[in-house]
């Protein structure tokens, strides 16, 4: 006999896949054959081609630009500059921060590899040989590299365009290459904490310019449908909505004329947020031309005309007692934004969230001030898997903390903990005005320190000390403590808007007759696993087994308005909202389960993927048999149909945060530094799928690692970019890549459903620290307090040498 | 990075080549693995019109081995020297070598006659062929001749070899059993270029180094021969005073120019260091 017993429960939870299990990615069957769909594998009839001339020198007037040999060419159709933009007024486009960026430089050109003219032709090997034959007269000017000399009175004047325009869209310019200041925090209370403290330390912490470089560059294909009047774009887009609607805006095409679809994206990291002039000219280009447009940049035009990250030189002053609590923070950064204000972040905050720059720490009074300034260098200033500047002051409060403690002679872990914020005071209010929502920070870095045998560790670097100065070894060994709090989760409307838009998100789920789903968000993944992850927050929410549901995002036309994914926003925002709509199908499901059983709703209770009777739970009805009553029974008083849609706009923001420790072991004669473990303890709040938790940790971490030990974006004086290809700018594969130790503890944001707060970005704003306070720490003794990233092999040798440790 | 435009040529003698090159002398460029001009192509640092592939010439393709001579065809993949056994058995420097190029990727299509032939000062067999006292064989429309590779290099990108000839093969006296040698090389990560590298061979007899040779790579526009920095250890007891004395000498000769990987003084140090390491590793593998 073949008796079938019902399933248990525990059978039943884990058929759903839901939250916690770490299901595997539905995305790798595609992505792992090559199956994948990215905008450079778009091709429509009758498509063309577009390229760049892009500008040699890093500031100079043009004089003439002669298209004459490029357009006899033949397979080209059109070559575009900025005197064929400006009728349409589209020479100039809004950034996503308030300023304008030439689309076609117009007189000048302010970076090396600014867009000068647009190729249109056959195929793109004819457009490159075309810019080859566009011929551009140039006039250099000089060139203004060096941010800290931008507000000198005889600095080069870099935007002739908004020369006479002192009020900037942050308040008033302090001389025309200020772009804004900005300040928060209580600056008479920091000078006075200084002025009484018994120890104080100040450094000018520098994090470098660097760039995200996805694997994927940046590019678009344009079609305009003369027939219909409608416009559609695909592109490497991570806020495909916003698209949309700065592309109604600046073009007048109205906006439901406009579809914008994100297709793959392989990897975006905030360089794929902003609009770029590409966009702008495909589109044109096919407006005009009445057929697709191609354009998609190659690495050395991602690297050095596309969006970079960070340039902030920011200087740190603490105060503390001469045990070692920290009385006051006083910063101030002097931020580089390039020739153009590019950035992205909400409008009220032009620097981001860097006051979150208190840290984990609870510090009575602070104050942050920071300007912006341009230079002649390509514009951006995002995230790079960072919530909004958060990783530029996270890495100036955690290298800061480590130089308080070398100061008081103290273990820079005992520091941490004596001046963390401490469970019972959340939820916290920074002196900087965030408002902290969960957190437990002594018990992860004591779980942390244990899981590394941390003191056993002191005591070998002591052993390790000695042995060096008896010249036995030339090895000197570093421990880097890093404990971060992200801010993530952008935002709540009534304070975050990017160009006006509230940074909402959104859900819509449509159950199908026979009880699977189909759910549409208004984020975008890029490698993040929304497929996988949101349909696991669903399943857990309204009974149905994550591989039922489909999950859909990117295409405008289909998808629910939000505000896309770059910040770590998608799980604390878009997550939310796949929840609350989960929420509303499950709430008609109870009313439609009572109709079919008899019972008042109140009668009823849910139970992993049914209603059951209460005190009866043989009279049920699984989801599954609602949704085929949901389109087939005439119930009163309800719709038919099973569908919801929400809107979240989230209370406040997540905290996500999180203990890093790595050990280095620096041989001083070459300057090579090997990363001998690395200890990553992340709290993200509960945890969706802990495999995907565990790989974007592994990814983020790689990159912190990249951006500590290596990449730089630097140009020369006269401003050519320096490092503009992969064969300069770090990407470390496998074999520099050391092996990543992940651990957890789960501290629920009170405040979203589901407590999720959010992981992408967190290990590239706690991974540069740790690795920055390790190398630190192995000259430490040595009296080094702070040198500059990179620490590359050279730059690690000179301090050695500095120190007077090579021959 | 996209190249502009060619024509695609694939002879399957050294005589056709030959005759092609000649036919479009100055416009033509011989393409072995591609892996060094295809991206100069890409960013049009080259821009030839024919494109003349040699890797269908069986002729150039072989590892043959005799009894005191090796030769090297230039088509020769540094995949292949890899997984040659006996080539590792009787020159073991080349596998260590090979192994330090680049990726697997890359290392499968690279070829020997391609590192060498061009003089990109960033190749590291140059310098491994110095210190081999190496000949290259060029075949030409007037026949075959050798030239040293000690003798090859004059300039970044310039070289003795005439724009008509064919690198087809290298050459050089199998070193002699119970030779110590090693290749030290810093870069910044998989697939880039020496920061500094040395090569040594050294023979030891009683303790005393009988022989030696060092060789380095980028740290000049050529790969450098080290002949005084070889003669500080021969006749010594390979102690730290020689080759301290050897260091020196080998720093004396660089001329690295201030890059990414670091300032020239930097480079010049680590030149040092990389000698330094590749003695002591020579010398405990001699014998
Ligand atoms: C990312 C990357 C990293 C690399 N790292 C290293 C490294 O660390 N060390 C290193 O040594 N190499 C490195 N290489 C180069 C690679 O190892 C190849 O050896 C190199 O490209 C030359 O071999 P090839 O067969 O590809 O030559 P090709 O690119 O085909 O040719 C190179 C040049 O030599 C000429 N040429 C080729 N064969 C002949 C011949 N028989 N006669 C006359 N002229 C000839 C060609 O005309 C051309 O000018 C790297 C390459 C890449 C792409």
């Amino acid at each position: 006999m073949n008796v079938q017993s019902p399933p248990t429960d525990k059978q039943r939870i884990e058929k759903l896949q839901g939250l916690g299990s770490s299901r595997k990615r539905v995305e790798d069957a595609r992505f792992t054959q090559g199956k994948g769909n990215y905008v450079g594998d778009i091709k429509l009839p009758g498509m063309l081609f577009g390229d760049f001339v892009r500008s040699p020198y890093g500031h100079a007037r043009i004089k003439s630009i002669n298209k004459d040999a490029a357009l006899a060419m033949p397979g080209v159709v059109a070559v575009l500059t900025a005197e064929d933009l400006k009728p349409l007024n589209l020479h100039y486009m809004p950034t996503l921060a308030g300023d304008v960026q030439a689309v076609l430089a117009d007189e000048k050109v302010l970076f090396q590899a600014q867009e000068v003219a647009f190729v249109v032709a056959k195929d793109r090997y004819i457009a490159a040989d075309a810019c080859e034959l566009v011929e551009v007269e140039y006039e250099e000017l000089p060139a203004l590299v060096d941010a800290f000399k931008a507000m000198d009175a005889d600095a080069p004047l870099l935007r002739e365009d908004i020369k006479d325009k002192m009020e900037g869209a942050h308040g008033a310019r302090a001389h025309y290459n200020h772009i804004f200041h900005w300040d928060c925090g209580d600056e008479e209370g920091a000078n006075k904490a200084l002025a009484d403290a018994d120890v104080t330390v100040e450094e000018m912490i520098t994090y470098q310019r660097v760039h995200p470089c996805p694997l994927e560059t940046c590019g678009c294909v344009a079609s305009m449908d003369k027939i219909n009047g409608k416009l559609t774009l695909w592109g490497t887009f991570q806020a495909p909505h916003a698209v949309r609607t700065v592309a109604s805006l600046i073009t007048n095409i109205p906006e439901h004329k406009i579809r914008v679809v994100s297709p793959d994206i392989g990897g975006g990291f905030g360089n794929k947020v902003g609009v770029y002039p590409g966009y702008i000219c495909s589109a044109v280009a096919s407006i005009v031309t009445g057929v697709p447009i191609k354009w998609v940049e190659d690495r050395m035009e991602n690297l050095s005309a596309t969006a970079f990250a960070r340039d902030y030189h920011m200087t740190g002053k603490l105060a503390a007692t001469k045990d070692g609590v920290i009385t006051g923070l006083h910063c101030h950064v002097l931020a580089d934004h390039g020739a153009f204000d590019a950035c992205a972040d909400p409008t009220k905050f032009p620097a981001g969230f860097f006051n979150i720059c208190t840290g984990s720490y609870d510090i009575p009074v602070a104050y942050c001030g920071v300007d912006g300034v341009y230079t002649n260098k390509a514009p951006g200033g995002v995230a790079y898997r960072c919530s909004f500047r958060v990783t530029e002051a996270a890495y100036m409060i955690e290298r800061m903390i480590d130089i308080l403690a070398r100061k008081l002679d103290m273990d820079p872990a005992e520091l941490r903990m004596k001046n963390f914020i401490k469970k019972e005071q959340f939820p916290y209010t920074s002196a900087l005005g965030w408002e902290y929502d969960s957190g437990d920070y002594h018990t992860a870095l004591e779980k942390g320190m244990e899981s590394v045998a941390y003191k056993a560790l002191r005591a070998e670097q002591v052993d390790n000390r000695a042995a060096f100065e008896r010249g036995e070894t030339r090895k000197l060994m570093g421990i880097g403590v890093a404990f971060f709090t992200e801010i993530v989760g952008a935002g709540p409307v009534k304070n975050c808007d990017i160009l006006g838009l509230g940074m909402f998100d959104s859900c819509e789920i449509r159950i199908h007759p026979t009880g699977s789903a189909i759910a549409r968000l208004g984020t975008i993944s890029q490698g993040q696993g929304h497929a996988t992850t949101f349909a696991q927050i669903l399943a857990t929410e309204i009974g149905i087994p994550a591989e039922d549901i489909t999950l859909e995002e990117g295409d405008t036309d289909t998808a629910p308005y939000g505000l896309g994914t770059y910040g770590s926003r998608s799980t604390p925002v878009a997550g939310a909202a796949t929840a609350m709509a989960g929420r509303k199908i499950r709430a008609k499901a109870q009313m439609i389960a009572a109709y079919l059983l008899e019972v008042h709703e109140g009668d009823l209770e849910w139970d992993i993927d049914r209603f059951q009777v209460k005190g009866n739970p043989e009279a049920h009805k699984t989801m599954k048999e609602i949704a085929f009553a949901s389109y087939n029974q005439a119930i009163p008083g309800l719709e038919p149909g099973l569908e919801a849609v929400s809107y979240y706009d989230p209370p406040n923001m997540t905290y996500p945060f999180g203990a890093y420790i790595c050990v280095v072991d620096i041989d001083v004669d070459t300057g090579v530094t090997d990363i001998r473990s690395f200890y990553a303890l992340d709290d993200c709040g509960t945890r969706i799928n802990p495999m995907i938790i565990e790989g974007q940790v592994h990814g983020g971490l790689t990159e912190a690692l990249a951006i500590a030990m290596g990449q730089e974006i630097s140009y020369d004086e006269i401003g050519n970019i320096k490092g503009g290809s992969l064969m300069d700018f770090y990407l470390p594969t496998a074999v520099e890549t050391p092996m990543w130790t992940t651990d957890f503890t789960t501290t629920p944001s009170p405040h979203h459903p589901i407590g999720a707060k959010g992981v992408g970005e967190s290990p590239n704003v706690g991974g540069v620290p740790a690795f920055s306070n390790a190398v630190h720490d192995a000259f430490a003794h040595k009296g080094l307090t702070h040198t500059q990233m990179p620490h590359d092999h050279w730059r690690v040798w000179k301090t050695a040498q500095k120190l007077g440790l090579t021959d | 990075m996209i190249p502009g435009s060619f024509d695609y040529h694939r002879p399957s003698t050294i005589d056709e080549a030959i005759g092609l090159l000649a036919s479009h002398v100055g416009d033509a460029l011989i393409l072995a693995g591609g892996h060094s001009l295809i991206p100069m192509m890409k960013l049009r640092m080259a821009t030839p019109e024919h494109l003349i592939d040699i890797q269908d010439i069986y002729d150039l393709s072989a590892i043959s081995i005799g009894a005191d001579q090796i030769d090297i065809g230039a088509t020769v993949t540094q995949a292949q020297l890899i997984h040659s056994e006996e080539l590792a058995d009787c020159c073991p420097i080349l596998r260590e070598t090979s192994l330090q190029i680049a990726d697997p990727q890359i290392r499968n299509l690279g070829t020997i006659g391609g590192n060498v032939a061009n003089g990109d000062p960033g190749n590291d067999m140059p310098a491994i062929m110095q210190l081999l006292d190496a000949d290259y064989v060029l075949q030409g429309p007037d026949g075959t001749r050798t030239v040293k590779a000690r003798a090859y290099y004059e300039a970044a990108y310039f070289t003795a070899r005439s724009e008509n000839e064919i690198l087809t093969s290298i050459r050089f006296a199998k070193p002699p059993a119970g030779h110590g040698s090693s290749y030290h090389k810093q870069k910044r990560k998989i697939g880039d270029y020496a920061t500094a590298a040395a090569a040594v061979m050294l023979e030891v007899s009683n303790g005393s180094c009988t022989s030696a040779s060092i060789a380095m790579t980028n740290l000049a526009d050529t790969p450098l021969w080290a002949e005084a920095a070889a003669n500080a250890l021969i006749g010594s007891a390979l102690d730290a005073d020689a080759i301290a004395a050897a260091v020196a000498a080998a720093r004396a000769i660089t001329n690295p120019a201030s890059d990414g990987r670091g300032p020239a003084e930097y480079r010049t140090h680590l030149a040092g260091i990389m000698v330094k390491r590749a003695i002591e590793t020579a010398h405990a593998r001699a014998g």
